[in-house]
This record gives structure tokens, sequence and C-alpha cells, in this order.
């Protein structure tokens, strides 16, 4: 045992080998060499004019970087649930898709009486302003009911507690839905066509275009909310650390909901976007993008806001564009298949060069011992 | 001491005759044979039982199955003067893990004779290595998975089971039909296949495949969606760089739609036909307008003047019964599969049964023979006969073109095919 009075001498480091050590090393460079084989595989191909042509390509990857996005909009809710409370909200899934559900009845009556297609932008904006509203209010009352009487529980409380949360969410909207999937309304005519700014036609739809602003806006009011704000100082502050915020006179509680309220919303936003971009909703649609939110929160550093954004348009393009790049550059027929493998290999390819992912974690003083 | 021990060896033969008696005579003649029987005493019902897809995105499948069972029960009426108790219609999730789950229910109550089910043959596949071992049979309205029976030249799937039948076809069938039908009637040979990983849908494209390279056509892709997937647009990427002629994707309602919709959001996609099976001729998915002038494979449902001998019932007539019962026509095409499973069941209980005064005693070996050699029975979906690895269908398949998206009924009846070509 080593004391300050007898402090240790560092001793010259040998090489010792160690099997894991190595494994790792090698899996890292197995895993590169086939990333390069397969991409380079796949230039080939494109080359030679085999597989899919240019703008499918292109198409691809923004059709990827929207859906990737939508992934990084749900990611901010478990990033700064996780940030100040330390455990992972697994409801935040069932949060998102409460929003889509709820936001859906106020799509169906303009489009059965022509609003819709005559009024897309104000349509929009109400499907919006609903689906917020209803997902921000579902987490605060998530909080209220079943996280705030476990404060100062372990953490693995919280955390189970979290995933009951999720099937009840699921199993009270089954009960007042139905269990049928529900269509929203096609895109509006103006929507679904190519953008064209200035007379300028861009290659990307209306509503991908659309998706991705959206996107874009949101985190930077996030950002803004959260660094310039006296309550995103207040809610850094509770991050760093509860008990010495609640001292500086911070109301600790107050700052959690506004997280989760946050949180929620962003979550609100994700759902108008999955109404944008696939249409089809039951309430079992946030379970798999919960999963994939909660992968990209970890993919960019859990805690960490501008990590959850990158995380979600990364993994996005990693199961979008991958399974196509590298395996199909490979030679594997039937790649896309593979989609969440890949996206969840990626993961772990992340994670064995950057343990503490791409922009690393923010983690409350508790968590740094 | 010794006194003592034969009074009692007295009293217990004194009480064993007195119950012997109270038993009926007939007890020594019924001889159960080697996978047990079933009692059913006075006054009791017999027990089968309903495991279908009722909840979830397969419930329009699973609904209208449990229904026809319930009708075909009602219409059936007794049994040797026992009434015929279905219970509360079980959940197959149509999944394997919950045809086990209900399986494991249904096994645990030793009086239930026969079940009715599954809907999807993935939860077949988990429900009857549990229904075997316990005796019983089971006899699917919906299973079409190949992998359940055999590959109809003699050798057995790799699922099949004793005690498993079937009254829907087999989807050797309905591949064979739906390759014909690309290649000779729209005279197509690039086509691209998609299945979502279930043993019905992965069944049904292989059996596309092997019955179209056979006829000279080529596959350009056969690839697959996972259930639950709704960003379609890379699998799509994937198939558009193959260039098919034809889109062959047998698989639910829910990813099929996801597909349709998506479609237009890729390019080369444009001038591709499309074809859907029994999973997906639905009215959910026929109400989109990106389902127009898809063709659709499935069972031969013009049963209108089929009648079912045990209960003298023709198609017209369950379909009015059905539509005043429930307030809507059948949401899936198998109503007639399930009815006539469920009078073939109790009818060939109603066979084997040994009536002992009030009593009736079902052995469950001679139940699975009696299924087996059901010959030339005629049901709703025409003449039913079963082989000895359980396949029971009438077996006609059509392809019809959706070409009516206010009329679902005018759009199947628009019949461009039917397998076998008489």
């Amino acid at each position: 045992m080593s004391t300050d009075l007898a402090p240790e001498v560092a001793k010259p480091r040998r090489f010792k080998f160690n099997w894991v050590d190595s494994f790792l090393w090698f899996v890292r460079v197995a895993a590169l060499i086939a990333i390069t084989i397969g991409v380079v595989g796949s230039f080939q191909n494109f080359a030679a004019g085999e597989g899919p042509s240019a703008t499918a390509w292109r198409d691809l990857i923004i059709s990827s970087i929207t859906t990737g996005s939508m992934y990084g909009l749900i990611a901010l809710g478990y990033s700064m649930v996780y940030g100040v409370l330390g455990f992972i909200n697994f409801a935040h899934g069932e949060v998102f898709m409460s929003g889509t559900m709820v936001g859906l009845i106020s799509a169906t009556m303009p489009f059965n009486n022509g609003f819709w297609d005559s009024s897309p932008f104000i349509s929009i904006v109400v499907v919006l302003l609903v689906a917020m509203i209803t997902s921000t209010l579902v987490a605060i009352v998530i909080e209220r009911v079943a996280y705030r009487p476990l404060r100062g529980a372990p953490r693995l409380i919280p955390l189970i507690t979290s995933i009951g949360v999720s099937f009840f969410v699921q199993y009270a909207f089954a009960g007042l839905f139905g269990v049928a999937t529900r269509n929203y309304p096609p895109s509006p005519p103006g929507l679904a066509a190519d953008l064209s700014i200035f007379g300028i036609t861009l290659p990307i739809s209306g509503t991908r275009a659309l998706v991705i602003a959206v996107a874009v806006v949101s985190m930077i009011g996030l950002w803004y909310f959260v660094t310039k704000t006296k309550t995103g100082s207040a809610m850094r502050a509770v991050a760093e650390d509860k008990e010495i915020a609640g001292l500086m006179g911070i109301d600790v509680d107050k700052t959690i909901v506004t997280t989760f309220a946050v949180g929620g919303a962003m979550a609100g936003v994700a759902g108008l976007m999955w109404a944008l971009l696939f249409r089809g909703v039951d309430f079992l649609t946030g379970f798999l993008p919960g999963i994939k939110a909660f992968t990209a929160a970890v993919l960019g550093g859990i805690g960490n806001l501008p990590g959850a954004m990158l995380g979600g348009v990364l993994l996005g393009l990693f199961e979008g564009v991958g399974p196509l790049l590298v395996l199909g550059g490979l030679g594997i027929p039937g790649v896309s298949q593979l989609k969440d493998a890949v996206a969840f290999a990626a993961l772990v390819l992340v994670l064995i060069f950057r343990p503490t992912g791409l922009l690393g974690e923010r983690l409350g003083s508790e968590d740094r011992v | 001491m010794k006194n003592k021990r034969s009074l009692r060896f007295l009293a217990v033969l004194g009480v064993f005759s007195l119950v012997a008696a109270a038993c009926g005579d007939g007890g020594a003649e019924f001889e159960e044979g080697e996978l047990g029987a079933v009692t059913v005493e006075a006054g009791e019902a017999i027990q089968i039982r309903s495991l279908n897809a009722i909840s979830g995105e397969v419930a329009f499948l699973g609904i209208p199955n449990e229904r026809a069972v319930e009708m075909a029960i009602a219409d059936y009426g007794q049994i040797h003067g026992h009434d015929v108790d279905m219970g509360t219609g079980l959940d197959d999730l149509c999944s394997a893990e919950g045809g086990q789950q209900a399986a494991q229910t249904i096994v645990s109550d030793e009086s239930i004779v026969g079940v009715i089910g599954t809907s999807c043959s993935g939860a077949a596949t988990g429900a009857m290595p549990l229904i075997e071992e316990a005796g019983m049979v089971m006899i699917s309205a919906s299973n079409t998975s190949p992998a359940l029976t055999s590959d109809l030249e003699g050798t057995a799937g790799e699922n099949s089971f004793e005690g498993y039948y079937r009254t829907a076809h087999n989807d050797l069938f309905q591949g064979q039909a739906a390759a014909n039908f690309v290649y000779n009637n729209l005279e197509l040979t690039q086509v691209a296949l998609i299945h979502d990983g279930d043993p019905y849908t992965n069944g049904l494209t292989t059996a596309f495949e092997n019955a179209f390279t056979e006829l000279g056509g080529t596959i350009v892709l056969h690839t697959a969606v996972t259930v639950g997937q709704t960003d379609m647009v890379p699998v799509l990427t994937e198939v558009a760089a193959a260039a098919p002629e034809l889109i062959f994707m047998p698989i639910f309602p829910a990813e099929a739609t996801f597909i349709v919709q998506q479609a237009g959001d890729v390019e080369g996609l444009e001038d591709v036909a499309w074809m859907g099976a029994d999973g997906i001729s639905v009215e959910n998915f026929m109400n989109l307008p990106e389902s127009e002038n898809m063709y659709f494979s499935g069972p031969d449902t013009q049963f209108a003047t089929n009648t079912n001998e045990s209960t003298d019932l023709s198609g017209e007539q369950f379909l009015a019964d059905y539509e005043s019962e429930f307030g809507e026509a059948p949401s899936a095409d198998f109503w007639g599969h399930a009815y006539d499973a469920t009078t073939l069941l109790l009818e060939a209980i109603e066979e084997v049964a040994v009536v002992d005064g009030d009593v009736l005693h079902i052995d469950r070996l001679a139940l699975r023979e009696a299924m087996t050699a059901v010959a030339g029975y005629s049901g709703l979906i025409g003449e039913i006969s079963c082989d000895e690895f359980g396949d029971c269908g009438s077996s006609v398949i059509s392809i019809f073109q959706h070409n009516n998206l206010a009329d679902h009924q005018a759009s199947k009846a628009n019949i461009l095919y039917t397998y076998p070509e008489s």
C-alpha cells in the first residue's frame, strides 16, 4: 500500500504480453482492413458501372442523414437525462411515440377537409406543436410519478423502473389507440417534390430538406438554451454536482423537470420527422428508434449534446450506407438485411477505438470517481 | 396383526369395487393407446382450443380464423350428446415465442383434445414440439411454410411434427403458381425477392426462387427486411441496383407499406412491377394508392358454391352469416380453411370417440390416425384429403391484379391466373 509519505517510485515500463490487448489490436486491424477492402471494392464496382448509380448513392446518403438527424434528436433526450441523473431513461422512446401518436389526430382532420394540401405549412406547424406538447407532458409526468420518488435510490432502480414505464406507456397507447398501424397523410404535394430555391432544383425532396432543417434549428436552439440562458446554466450545474448546485440556491427538482421537458420537446420534434418520413405509427413505434437513439448517444459520448446529434447522424449513415458500401464491396449479396448488424458493429468498433464515444462522455462529479 | 392386515385389504378391495361399479362396466372395454386418451365425463364439454394471431400487426389474419372456429362449432352441434367448448381464444402473437407460450397453457390442460391454429407458420414451429409431445392434434388454417409438412416429393420438412395438419396450401404450390404467372403470363425474367426472415415469407420466396429458376428466369437479388424496420431506402437502393423487372415480396402489411411508400424516393424503380402474396392482400394495405396495379397471389377464395359436408353450409352462406354476426367481411382469406379445419377435427372426434353411457373416451392416437386418413372430404375450400405429412389443403392458388382501389372484392375477382391450370 503506498501512501503520500512513501510515494511509489515509477518503475520503468516493460513490454508485457497481454492476450486481451493483442486480441483487441487484432480486431482493430482486421476491421480496418475489411472496411478498406469493402470500400475499395465498392469504388471498383462503381467505376465498372455495377451496383447503385451515382444518383442512387446520393439519394441514399441524403435519406440516411435525414433518418440519422431524427435519431440524433431523440438521442438528445437520453443524453440530457443521463448527464443530469446518471441513468438511462429507457422510456424515452415511448415519449417520442406518444408525440407521433397524438400528432396523428391533428393531421387527420386537416387532411380530410383539404386544409393539409392547401396550407401545408400551418398544418405541419400544428402537428409539430401538438407532438411537442404531448411528448413534453408525458416526459414531465413520467419524471414526477416514476422517477422523483426514487431520487437518491441506487441508480439501477430508476433504470429498471424506466423499462417498466416504457411498457406501461406502450400498452396505455395500445389501449387508447388500438394496436393497428395508422398512417399519417402523405406529404403535401409542394413538399413531396424536389426542393427548388431561386429556380435551382436541388436533388432533395422538400420533406427531407425540412427534416434536416428542423433538426439543425432545434440543435442550435438547444445549444443556445443550455449554454446561454440561466436555466441552461442551472442544468449544467446540476449535472456537475447536484448537492453543490442545491447549496448555491438552484432548485434541483425544478431543473430536473426542465431537463425532462426539454428532452421531451426534442422527442416531439423527432415525432414530427417520423410522421413526415415514415407516416406509419403504432404503439410499438418508439421501441426501435429508442434503441437506435440510445446507441447514437453512446456513439457520440453519453452526456454530450453535440455528441448525441453527431452520433445520430453517423449511426444513420452507418446503417444506411454502410451495408452497401462495405459489405456490398466485399461481394456479399442481399446486404441490406444486415443493416442493424452493421449499425451495432459500427458502435462496437467506435468504442474499441474510442471507449468514451466520439466526442467524449460528460459525467457529473460522482461518476468521475 | 395378520388379521388386521387382511381386514384392511378387504376394505380396500371393497372400496375399489364400489368405485369400479360407479364408473360403469365399460371401463374395461376401452383401452387407451400409447398416446393416452381423454375422458369426457357426463355433462362435460369436449375441449378444443383456437390458437390464432388475434393481437398486433397480424390480427387481421387471426381474428377471422378464430371467428370461423366459433361459427363451425356452433353449426356442428353436439358430439354424442356432448357440447364442444373452445374456451377463450388463445393468441399466437405470430411469433415462435408466442406459439410456445400458448402451447404451454394448452398442454397443461389434459382435457384438451385438439387445437385449431396457429395463424402464422413461425408460431407453429414454437407450438408444435409441445403439442406433439402431449399427443394432441393441431390443425392450422393458414400456415403455409413447406418446412412444416413436406417438399411434396416425400421428404419431411425440417419442422414437421406428428399430429400437425393444415387445411392451408403448402407454399410450394404458391411459389410455383407465382413463378409460372410471372414467367409465362407476364413474360418477365428478372425478379428481385424480399422476405422478412419469418418461415412463411422466407419459405415462399425460396419456393418462388426454385420454381422460377427451373423455368429459366433469373433471380437478380434475394434479400430481406427485418420485422419492425421502417427505413426502406437502403434495401430499395440495393434492389434498384440489381435492376429487376418485378419485385415479389410476400411479407406482412407493416413493412410492405413502408416499402411501397418509399419506393417513389428511389431512382430506378419507376417501371418495376410489384407482386405480393396473401399476407398483404388485406384491407389496410390495399387501401394505399401505391398498391394499385400490384399483383397478389393467394389461396383461391371463390368458395361461394362449395359446401361443407358436415354442416351443409355454403361459402356464400358463411359470408352472409359472418357479416351479420360481426358486421364486417372477413379481413383475410383463410376463413374457409379455418371453418373446414374445425369441422374436420370435430368429425374425427365423433368418429373415434368411444361412447360409454354418458361418458366419452377419445383416444389420442386414434384421433391422429383418423385425421391422417381423411380423404375426399368436401369442405368450403373444395375437396380435402390429408397426406402423411399433414398437408390437407385443396391447394388452389389464384393471382389477381389490384385494379380497383375503391372496391377490393372487385379487385380480388379480377383473377388473371389460377393454379393448377385446368
